[in-house]
């Protein structure tokens, strides 16, 4: 197989997997008052790409996941709110790679906090009200631990999985 | 480097929790017992009421959607609403400056104001 046909092949499969997680995760009834507070289990795909490939490849598995899982579990207000998390904590990640001086549980974790916030933002344009800040502290807690329970499984699948994707191939 | 990067990850985690428990120590500091109970919609106030008088009633929305409130003994809590998640159901009862029910699906914000505090509305 050709580097290109594997790539995509690898892209779409992770796709199919990101969409399971992000079904699986809206049958986990989250007892919780504030919106917002979730596992964040699709962030271990984007996680696992960023780590494996590169944020090209995590971008546009999350951009695709996103769009179809507010089509298809969610609405279009929920695509407001799950894309602008998606867009900030992709930034937040891609750079935290970049930097090469964090691992899979520091990006994983600065990801699923600063999705929280892209989502409080959304929320503070949506509803014109500052006092959604007062869920800042639940939501990054929350983040914290989500974002390193899935970091910790991502680092393990990204030592696990050999996509055997020479990238000079 | 494994090192090096582990220790940036605690150190990343440590600032996070630091500043949660920031933003909820200044938040608590500055919360006082409120007077007023405002309900806004999509940002808009639509009404004041006192937080001293008990009082049931539906707030309904421009597209007819129903929140039904509930103030008594000082407090004011979301009793039923035909929203999906029913969260701002389970938001606790609010008494305190600051403190917010709020039902996204609906854009409805119940937030708590101090004595002569009702800004928003004029
Ligand atoms: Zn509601």
């Amino acid at each position: 197989m050709s580097r290109d046909l594997k790539l995509l092949t690898t892209l779409g499969v992770s796709t199919a997997a990101a969409m399971i997680l992000s079904f699986l995760e809206t049958l986990i009834p989250m007892n919780i008052a504030v919106p917002g507070v979730k596992i964040g289990l699709a962030n271990l795909v984007t996680v696992f790409l960023l780590i494996k490939l590169d944020w090209k490849s995590a971008s546009a598995v999350t951009a695709i996941r996103v769009l179809l899982s507010a089509l298809l579990f969610g609405s279009v207000a929920s695509l407001a709110y799950s894309a602008s998390g998606a867009v900030l904590s992709m930034t937040v990640m891609s750079l935290l790679k970049k930097t090469g001086r964090f691992s899979a549980l520091g990006i994983s974790t600065a990801g699923a906090v600063s999705h929280n916030a892209g989502q409080i933002i959304m929320a503070v344009i949506l509803l014109s009200t500052k006092e959604i800040a007062y869920w800042l502290p639940i939501l990054i807690v929350s983040g914290t631990v989500t974002g390193l329970a899935i970091g910790a499984v991502g680092a393990l699948l990204v030592k696990k999985i050999d996509l055997k994707l020479d990238r000079k191939a | 480097m494994d090192k090096i990067r582990l220790r940036n990850d605690i150190i990343l985690f440590a600032s996070l929790l630091l500043a949660a428990l920031a933003v909820w120590g200044a938040l608590k500091l500055l919360q006082k017992p409120g007077k007023y109970v405002v309900v806004e919609i999509e940002g808009k106030v639509s009404a004041v009421y006192a937080l001293d008088g008990d009082l049931k009633l539906d707030i309904v929305t421009a597209d007819g959607h129903v929140n039904k409130l509930v103030i008594e003994n000082g407090k004011a809590r979301i009793e039923s609403a035909d929203c999906p998640d029913k969260l701002c159901v389970k938001q606790h009862a609010i008494s305190m400056t600051g403190e917010t029910i709020i039902c996204l699906p609906h854009k409805l914000v119940i937030r708590i104001e101090g004595e002569g505090g009702v800004d928003a509305v004029t």
